[in-house]
């Protein structure tokens, strides 16, 4: 159910989220400080190759941390074994992936 | 719960325990209560021999070395895995009662016996046999004590195989493939086994789809080990040893 190339994926995608939380949270209490609406945060993240690339990663990095996550509890409570297991894995993984490209390019898109 | 005294109007007396005994085959079965007469120095395996002896000729139960060391006798004592030969009445027992079940986890033959095919065969799973590197003409290896894979090695060699961390385990419980902390840490102590030659194998077997990396180390295991080992460490470092392997390209 979970192997050793799944429990090294979990934890890496955990330490690649680590630093990108924290960054995300001390650029948010900084950022409001003096006051700050949707529009002048817009102007900041679009076009940006380094926001796009900080938020891109923190996506794939959380799709593949959820997905290996919810496979277990899965597997442990709910007893769903085998291709089932496998396939709804990579539907989470992929819904994830998803939601979170298209909040990235709304973000960061021109 | 079903009541049988042996004894009359002895209930309420504090010279004997209340003992509810699991009754029953693997198609199901009850507590049964009886009432035992305290004793010092009283272990749950003499409550259970005494109720054999006195009352019910019909009870199964297992055990041997009666010292500790066979690890034949663990029971759930109040809903805990012990081993019922070492544990005294008095650090268990619960307002003069006490309620003793077959090992969790594992199928019950008849009464407090259970199968323990499954166990060992995990253990034979994780390839917990020895495999010696030198044969029996080689001049004997020197092994130097307090090297860090020979304290690591020591550190999980006495284990009894008595099944007490496998009844605790809840990741057993949710996933029957698993193998279970006694499996795992025998595992550990023989791929820090300098005379051992069966260590790529072994961790290929430890590093599968039912091996180390499905322990939550919720650390039940080290918990209730009536030996003081620790499982969850040695799952860990299995953890680590196959990690680092795969990154190497070696697994």
């Amino acid at each position: 159910m979970l192997d050793t190339r799944l429990y090294l994926l979990q934890r890496i995608s955990a330490l690649i989220m680590a630093p990108l939380v924290l960054l995300h949270l001390g650029v948010m209490i900084v950022a409001i400080q003096g006051g700050l609406d949707s529009a002048e945060i817009l102007s900041r993240t679009q076009g940006s190759l380094f926001w796009g690339g900080a938020y891109g990663l923190f996506v794939i990095a959380v799709s593949i941390h959820a997905a290996i996550g919810i496979r277990v509890v899965m597997f442990e409570w709910l007893s769903i074994q085998g291709i089932r297991l496998n396939l709804v894995s990579w539907l989470i993984f992929t819904v994830l992936l998803m939601m979170g490209a298209r909040a990235v390019y709304a973000v960061v898109a021109l | 719960m079903a009541k049988n005294t042996g004894l009359n109007n002895l209930q309420e007396s504090t010279d004997f325990l209340e003992v509810g005994i699991w009754r029953g085959d693997s198609s199901g079965g009850r507590l049964v209560t009886y009432q035992v007469p305290q004793q010092p120095s009283q272990t749950i395996l003499d409550v259970v021999t005494w109720i054999q002896r006195e009352q019910d000729p019909g009870l199964s139960y297992r055990f041997a070395c009666r010292v500790g060391m066979c690890g034949s006798c663990a029971m759930m004592v109040n809903r805990i895995p012990r081993w019922t030969c070492r544990t005294h009445v008095q650090k268990v027992v619960q307002d003069n009662h006490l309620t003793i079940e077959p090992l969790r986890n594992l199928p019950v033959i008849k009464d407090l016996a259970c199968d323990m095919s499954e166990f060992f065969a995990k253990w034979k799973q994780a390839e917990g046999q020895f495999k010696p590197r030198k044969a029996r003409e080689d001049p004997i290896e020197q092994l130097l004590p307090d090297t860090p894979k020979r304290a690591a090695a020591n550190a999980a060699i006495e284990c009894i195989n008595c099944a007490i961390c496998y009844a605790a385990c809840d990741v057993v419980s949710w996933n029957p493939a698993y193998l279970g902390p006694a499996a795992l840490n025998r595992a550990w102590s023989l791929l820090n086994d300098e005379r051992d030659s069966g260590q790529q194998s072994r961790l290929r077997a430890v590093a599968s789809d039912a091996g180390c990396h499905n322990c939550h180390s919720h650390q039940n295991c080290a918990a209730y080990c009536p030996n003081e080992l620790n499982p969850t460490a040695s799952i860990a470092g299995l953890k680590r040893m196959a990690s680092m392997a795969v990154i190497r390209g070696k697994l």
